[in-house]
């Protein structure tokens, strides 16, 4: 195969490990400190790529048309604003429902992502069809023999690698990560040592949220095209990226989701059939991994209390 | 007047009541009469769950159930020959039925096992297509769909290894998962019609063609519809037998072991796997026959009828009648189904109501509208 073409499977299956890992950690968090699976993620993920549109729009309309200016605006206001979703979703939907069964969690948050799409589809502007997400990044490009490597995908990767890095400082070397810990490990234990254990949750909820919502934006500025269904397809990915790696363990969840895109990739390239198979392919190996082992590749090290 | 006879009189008095509500339903077309319509129902049961009343009728129900069935199945056939000549009204009848159908497939593997399946649609999508492939071949029609829940079963029982391996959420992603491949592998298939579908040939019982108007006599005709209405009634009936006996036999009563408590059961003995695998594999053959039957009426399937919001849908209205509640199942089937066809304005809005209202009964009453009551094994005994 031709190197140019090689290394451009590559870059793209970087790129797509980058933003399933970034939406599985979210899972990953939220299923260490709750036990609960929230479904609406990846609907959260599209409400910040589509909040960071509108503020877009509105920088533009205001006259700034600095491309850095209107980056850090972008950023900003996703996760700002998928940050106190995130907490409050877990607020008033997922915590009164704490001693429900799982599968009404899973059920009510399902939901709720319904509602986020057809609330994007209905009540945005054109909502029902595809925006054009603005390029911000630099379009300068390094051409290697045939391999054209662009600059806005090296900073893509290099920044949800610095987030990733990020989320994992938080949750190791800090006086925060270390009450996320402390709830996933032991709710009753961490409310004993006076840890404030609602606080926490919302907190946890909130960051995993605002990940989501910079994964949401990468996958803007990488296609440049956004619309309201995306946010199922990639919490779908995110979801059984989280599961194959192991719920609960946020390497688990990174490795998960390079094993997707990876997948996917392959299926795209290798295989024999039509790369219209890929999803096709890609999930079917998901069902696979998770008969063969039904915890993760991580698995979670717990036995069943009775 | 003995208590008996009491219990029989309501319960046709209210059948009576149900078959003038679902008629003047379907009937009227104007909007604000609808809504009007709907308004004066809610306030009828509100008052009368206020007076109490509901708790009384409830138990006339329970002690006289041959003929609470009988006679809901009256006032349906009243419903269906009131609308003998009208083809939409009859169109959203059969919709609602074979709803129905595919719904009590679910309430088995939701309801009474707690298997989760979040690819209701997918399997619904198995018959459909079955049906389609099938139609041309000459394979008697009747046949094929029986062969659409075969072969629903069949595709179903791939996932059953992961199903059987995994429990709560990561059961849930293995059908999404599942779900998503499918319709995804639709759209792409091109032997399979890819995303423009497959066109589906009518039923044909035994020479006599289910797709043209039935000529009685010179002055009344009946909508060809009514051929599918019936069959899908007769469906519904025996899909209704089905679960009941399953229900009350010692098949329900593993069922309901294995869902409440899956490590209590396997220490008395119970075979969890096998319970699953059946109820699975039954609810899988239910949704997929009605399926089946759906494609011809409908005449031409295409994958987008069968996305992950559809098994949202039939999950919800699960979920909406309550759990393992047969007579729910009915209930919910008709508001979800017809709700949005009588009611214009919310026809756009229909995913976001029911997402929303979803949302409410998982907060405020998770039950469901109609919750199954606990066994009673003698009927109308209160303890």
């Amino acid at each position: 195969m031709d190197m140019g073409l090689l290394g451009q499977f590559i870059v793209n299956g970087m790129m797509l490990g980058m933003m399933y890992a970034l939406v599985a950690v979210g899972f990953t968090l939220f299923f260490g400190v709750l036990d609960v699976i929230k479904f609406s993620h990846g609907d959260v993920l599209m409400v910040g790529t589509f909040a960071g549109f509108s503020t877009y729009l509105g920088l533009g309309a205001i006259g700034i048309d600095n491309a850095f200016v209107q980056l850090i605006g972008v950023l900003v206001v996703a996760i700002g604003s998928m940050a106190i979703l995130g907490a409050i979703i877990a607020r008033y939907l997922v915590l009164p429902l704490k001693s429900a069964p799982p599968l009404n969690t899973l059920l009510v948050t399902l939901m709720l992502g319904t509602v986020l799409r057809e609330a994007i589809r209905l009540f945005y502007p054109d909502g029902s069809n595809p925006k054009r997400f603005p390029s911000l990044l630099p379009t300068d490009s390094w051409t290697i023999g045939s391999f054209n490597l662009r600059a806005d995908s090296v900073i893509l990767l290099v920044g949800g690698l610095l987030v990733i890095v990020g989320v994992h400082v938080l949750i190791n070397r800090t006086r925060l990560g270390m009450a996320i810990r402390a709830v996933a490990q032991d709710e009753e234990t961490a409310k004993c040592m006076g840890i404030n254990f609602k606080m926490i949750v919302l907190l946890t909820f909130g960051l995993g949220s605002a990940v989501a919502a910079f994964a949401g934006v990468m996958n803007g500025l990488y296609y440049n095209e956004i619309n309201f269904g995306m946010g199922l397809l990639l919490g779908v990915i995110g979801f059984s990226a989280a599961i194959i790696g192991g719920l609960g363990n946020i390497y688990g969840a990174i490795l998960g989701g390079f094993i997707f895109a990876a997948l996917q990739t392959l299926g795209a390239v290798a295989l024999p059939f039509a790369s219209a198979y890929k999803d096709v392919f890609a999930f079917a190996v998901v069902i696979a991994l998770i008969a063969w082992r039904p915890t993760g590749l991580i698995a979670e090290k717990t036995s069943e209390r009775v | 007047m003995t208590q008996s006879l009491k219990d029989k009189l309501i319960i046709l008095l209210l059948a009576a009541l149900g078959a003038a509500f679902l008629v003047t339903f379907i009937a009227i077309e104007e909007q604000a009469e609808i809504f009007a319509l709907l308004v004066f129902a809610g306030v009828l049961i509100i008052a009368s769950a206020k007076l109490g009343l509901t708790d009384k009728i409830s138990q006339s129900l329970s002690r006289n159930e041959r003929l609470l069935n009988l006679s809901v199945i009256a006032a349906m056939l009243v419903v269906i020959f009131w609308f003998h000549e009208d083809h939409f009204p009859l169109l959203m009848i059969a919709t609602v039925l074979l709803y129905v159908v595919a719904c009590c497939g679910l309430n088995m593997q939701f309801g009474y096992t707690g298997v989760v399946n979040f690819a209701g649609a997918a399997f619904f999508g198995v018959g459909c297509y079955t049906a389609a492939v099938l139609g041309g071949t000459g394979t008697p029609l009747l046949l094929v769909i029986a062969l659409g829940g075969v072969m629903a079963a069949i595709i179903g029982s791939i996932l059953i290894i992961p199903v059987l391996r995994t429990r709560g959420h990561y059961a849930a992603v293995v059908t999404i998962a599942f779900g998503l491949l499918f319709r995804t592998f639709l759209e792409v298939n091109d032997t399979l019609g890819g995303p423009q579908g497959l066109p589906v040939s009518g039923m044909n019982l035994f020479g006599w063609d289910f797709n043209s108007n039935i000529q009685i006599t010179e002055n009344i005709e009946f909508s060809f519809y009514m051929n599918y209405v019936i069959l899908a009634l007769i469906m519904v009936i025996l899909t209704f037998i089905l679960m009941r006996r399953i229900e009350r036999s010692w098949i329900g009563l593993n069922f309901d072991a294995v869902r409440l408590d899956e490590t209590a059961a396997a220490c008395y003995g119970i075979n969890i796997k096998r319970w699953k695998i059946l109820s699975f594999t039954l609810g899988n053959f239910l949704a997929g026959t009605a399926g089946a039957l759906f494609a011809m009426m409908l005449g031409f399937i295409a994958p987008s009828n069968f996305a992950f919001s559809d098994s949202l849908i039939l999950v919800s209205i699960v979920l909406l009648g309550g759990m393992g509640s047969i007579w729910g199942t009915i209930l919910a089937a008709g508001l979800v189904v017809l709700l949005p066809e009588k009611l214009q304005v919310i026809q756009e809005y229909r995913f976001l109501l029911y997402a929303v209202v979803m949302i409410l009964i998982l907060l405020f009453r998770p039950q469901g509208v109609l919750p199954r009551n606990l066994r009673s094994y003698i009927p109308g005994w209160r303890g």
